[in-house]
């Protein structure tokens, strides 16, 4: 009989786990739901094009503009990405074909563990070590573009670097060695032949290390000075969509608050096309 | 089929995903006795095994039609009980599968499942079937190690003993012996040879020898169809059907 | 004017490896900056006292206790919901539409920024359910924070247990909730464990989502309902407000060693057990 117990016990756990798979789904929704419930309205009242391309924020007069933000937001993932793209890319090729197995033993968790660090920490060593080097070379104030950009770039090193690594693993060893076989150097048959099959992995880990940056809050708002306009240079404040949310749910109510969850929506509507492409992009290599 | 029979297949067909893999098949089997399956690969052999054991639930698409009774009973009906059938046949699949476990626990894992716990029954239980594995002697002071690190064909009488164990009235074996020695295969056979006494034993092999040495009834299927069936003996040294007498030859296989 | 190749490819193959060793000398240039101004200030003293003045003095023993709290509170829902709903798909179902937009819910949030579930927590739990600033508001927003990660990873090692050893169960006659919990989960353990722990390396590290919902006081927090900090939050609003250079850098000491401990815990123990399994 004890068979008869755990036949019913199985069946009982199975539904036991159902209702915690659905649960999790709950969840998982209900923060998208949320947002967009509460964000939505907004929209209606004051024009997506006020909000998405107005200029102006003053949203206890009535002014949601946060186009600024938006390109802020987008020139300082750019300039994440010019600074720890390439390095980035440097770092999962030299691991991926030039270290050994020793040094990669060592390198590739001791490079993972810089995405450990907690961003108030980067935005503290940022403030303290990178903003007065560009205030004294560049001049300025130092809280700057290129100082978020510096610092935001280091952070997402580790995205890109993973991504890329484990593209570069999977080109198969047939190819390297076909072009070995040619007499190609090292440095061409990477340059030339693994990196360009490795491409579009690559490029995923780039979009998804956009995605990080473009979502990064607490080193930015350090960082970044806090002008309401759109940077024209290197050397100006800026602030960001996260930035936006972080220096004034606080204290923020009525239509403010609901000025802050539209620039939710915007954020994660962002957020989420950089993933697909991301996703899209990494599809397409594997179809063909 | 005969009273004398523990198994008794009736027009069984089965499809999986549309391909018809055995085509209306009518077997006994008989008690305490050896009956060997042979034929080529694809002939629908271990696709009988996991109908007889029920392990042909876990897959998809599947059709089957006819009947399989043990002890006069079905064994294809929703209303059965799928784990005490599973005890009752129990199985040696052609990879020799350890649990990641010790030895000890490996065999240990039906009974207390079954509702064992006496730690002192589960010992003797652990030897016995041991013993009947003929494995015992080369085992019986690292009872406690890792499964894993024994040899092929150790494993392989591990995974016999962890179905005699359960205490079953049927053992099936899928090719038990593809990959072993010919020592272990030997060891093995030895097992089966006393084993059938109290078992009643069906023996998978893509082998024909083995078939000819270990089996007391054999039963020849070819692409999905049965087409002979009867004592061994009789079977390879006078075999009613060509094809079985080509593949006994071994002109194809 | 062609540069010889195998000038290049020396240079190139240098050029890379010195990059790498700048990638990594900058978390050592990190780790080293933040352990030595911040051991000045760092002894029993700082981790068991309270802070004094706004924690211009003292210790930071409440943050450290807020933090602890936080994470294991996030842990006890997010564990078993998270890991249930990986056994649930990889061992209870075949892919169906349902299992389609669970996988689609859980990828989706991989990439939300913490700010928006701050955004989120705060006006859901702090505001909208009332529960203010508090403990409980922090591990709720969280444990959705983590829930995704845990799910993966749980059911990537899951999946990783070979087919064969659930036949075997089967065929001894286990039920499947017995052949997860005897055969599956053991071998999958490692796995889960790892990523449980790195995503209680995320959560002692963050700070957007945990401000706005369970607050900043300085006080121990005692209950569910009560506010407090992690040392997240407390080492940013050090450095904001600029209250203490030296106990900012000890702050940060306490909190990048915790973190670096918990993710090197978690590769040693992938890597023992994956070497103890094989």
């Amino acid at each position: 009989m004890n068979d008869n117990r755990a036949i019913l016990k199985d069946r009982v756990v199975r539904v036991l786990l159902a209702g915690f798979a659905v649960s999790s789904i709950l969840f998982l929704f209900l923060i998208f739901a949320f947002i967009f419930i509460e964000g939505l309205p907004l929209f209606y009242k004051a024009g997506v094009g006020k909000i998405i391309l107005g200029m102006k924020w003053a949203p206890t007069r009535g002014h949601f503009g946060i186009f600024p933000m938006i390109v802020s937001s987008f020139m300082v993932t750019v300039g994440a990405l010019v600074i720890g793209g390439p390095i980035g890319l440097a770092c999962a090729t030299y691991l991926a074909e030039y270290a050994g197995r020793k040094r990669k033993l060592f390198l590739k968790p001791a490079l993972e563990l810089l995405a450990g660090i907690p961003s108030v920490v980067y935005g503290f060593l940022g403030v303290i070590y990178i903003v007065p080097v560009v205030r004294t070379v560049f001049g300025g104030s130092g809280f700057s573009l290129l100082a978020t950009s510096i610092v935001l770039g280091v952070m997402i090193m580790p995205t890109v670097i993973s991504i890329s690594y484990d593209s570069l693993m999977s080109v198969p060893r047939s190819y390297r060695e076909g072009s070995f076989a040619m007499g190609a150097t090292k440095w061409q048959t990477v340059f030339r032949v693994v990196i360009p099959a490795a491409r579009s992995g690559i490029l995923a880990g780039f979009i998804l290390g956009m995605g990080r940056a473009i979502g990064e809050t607490m080193a930015v708002i350090m960082l970044a000075g806090n002008a309401l306009k759109i940077p024209a240079g290197p050397l100006d404040s800026l602030r960001t969509l996260t930035s936006n949310i972080a220096l004034e749910l606080a204290y923020a109510s009525g239509d403010h608050r609901l000025g802050l969850f539209s620039t939710g929506i915007v954020l994660l509507v962002i957020i989420m096309i950089l993933n697909y492409i991301a996703n899209f992009v990494i599809k397409r290599k594997v179809i063909r | 089929m005969t009273a004398l029979d523990k198994i008794q297949i009736r027009g069984l067909k089965l499809r999986i995903g549309g391909n018809e893999v055995l085509k209306g098949i009518d077997l006994g089997i008989r008690r305490n006795a050896v009956t060997g399956f042979m034929g080529p690969s694809g002939s629908g052999k271990s696709s009988l095994i996991s109908i007889m054991n029920r392990m042909i639930d876990f897959e998809e698409n599947v059709e089957i039609s006819g009947d399989v009774l043990i002890n006069g009973k079905s064994i294809l009906g929703r209303d059965v009980n799928v784990t005490s059938l599973r005890r009752m046949v129990g199985t040696v699949f052609a990879v020799p599968l350890p649990l990641p476990r010790s030895i000890f626990e490996n065999i240990a894992y039906g009974p207390l499942l079954k509702g064992t716990t006496d730690r002192d029954e589960l010992h003797e239980i652990v030897v016995e079937s041991l013993k009947k594995a003929v494995l015992f002697e080369e085992v019986r002071d690292r009872l406690h190690t890792s499964g894993m690190k024994l040899s092929g064909g150790q494993q392989q009488r591990l995974c016999l003993a962890r179905t005699l164990a359960l205490k079953p009235e049927i053992i099936l074996l899928d090719e038990p012996c593809s990959g072993l020695d010919p020592i272990s295969t030997a060891k093995i056979e030895e097992a089966l040879f006393e084993l059938k006494k109290e078992y009643t034993i069906v023996l998978v092999s893509n082998n024909t020898k083995q078939i000819a040495r270990a089996t007391d009834h054999a039963a020849f299927f070819l692409m999905g169809e049965l087409l002979e069936s009867g004592a061994t003996s009789a079977m390879f040294t006078n075999p009613v059907n060509q094809r079985t007498s080509d593949y006994i030859e071994g002109k194809f296989g | 004017m062609r540069i010889n190749p195998r000038l290049v490819d020396r240079w190139s193959g240098w050029s890379l490896n010195v990059l790498t060793w700048f990638a990594v000398g900058i978390l050592a240039v990190i780790v080293v900056i933040i352990f030595v101004k911040g051991i000045a200030n760092v002894d029993l003293g700082f981790i068991l006292k309270y802070p004094e003045d706004m924690g211009r003095h003292g210790g930071i023993f409440p943050s450290i206790i807020g933090t602890l709290l936080l994470v294991a509170l996030s842990l006890v829902f997010a564990t078993p919901l998270g890991i249930g709903t990986a056994i649930f798909l990889t061992e209870y179902t075949k892919e169906t539409r349902f299992t389609t937009i669970l996988r689609f819910g859980v990828e989706s949030l991989a990439g939300i920024p913490s700010i928006i579930y701050g955004l989120f927590g705060f006006i859901f739990f702090v505001i909208k359910l009332d529960m203010g600033w508090s403990l409980i508001s922090g591990a709720l927003t969280m444990t959705i924070m983590i829930l995704p990660t845990i799910i993966r990873t749980a059911e990537e090692a899951i999946k990783s247990v070979p087919r064969n050893f659930r036949m075997v169960s089967f065929s001894l006659g286990a039920t499947r909730w017995e052949t997860t919990i005897r055969v599956v989960l053991p071998s999958a353990a490692p796995g889960i464990l790892t990523g449980i722990m790195l995503s209680v390396g995320r959560a002692v590290g963050e700070t957007a989502a945990v401000i706005f919902t369970m607050g900043s006081s300085l006080r121990l927090p005692t209950s569910l309902m009560d506010s407090g900090r992690t040392m997240a939050v407390h080492f940013y609003i050090l450095a904001r407000e600029g209250i203490s250079m030296g106990n900012a850098y000890a702050t940060a000491l306490v909190l990048v060693a915790s973190i670096l401990g918990i993710n090197i815990l978690a590769y040693y123990i992938m890597n023992r057990v994956i070497s103890r399994y094989s």
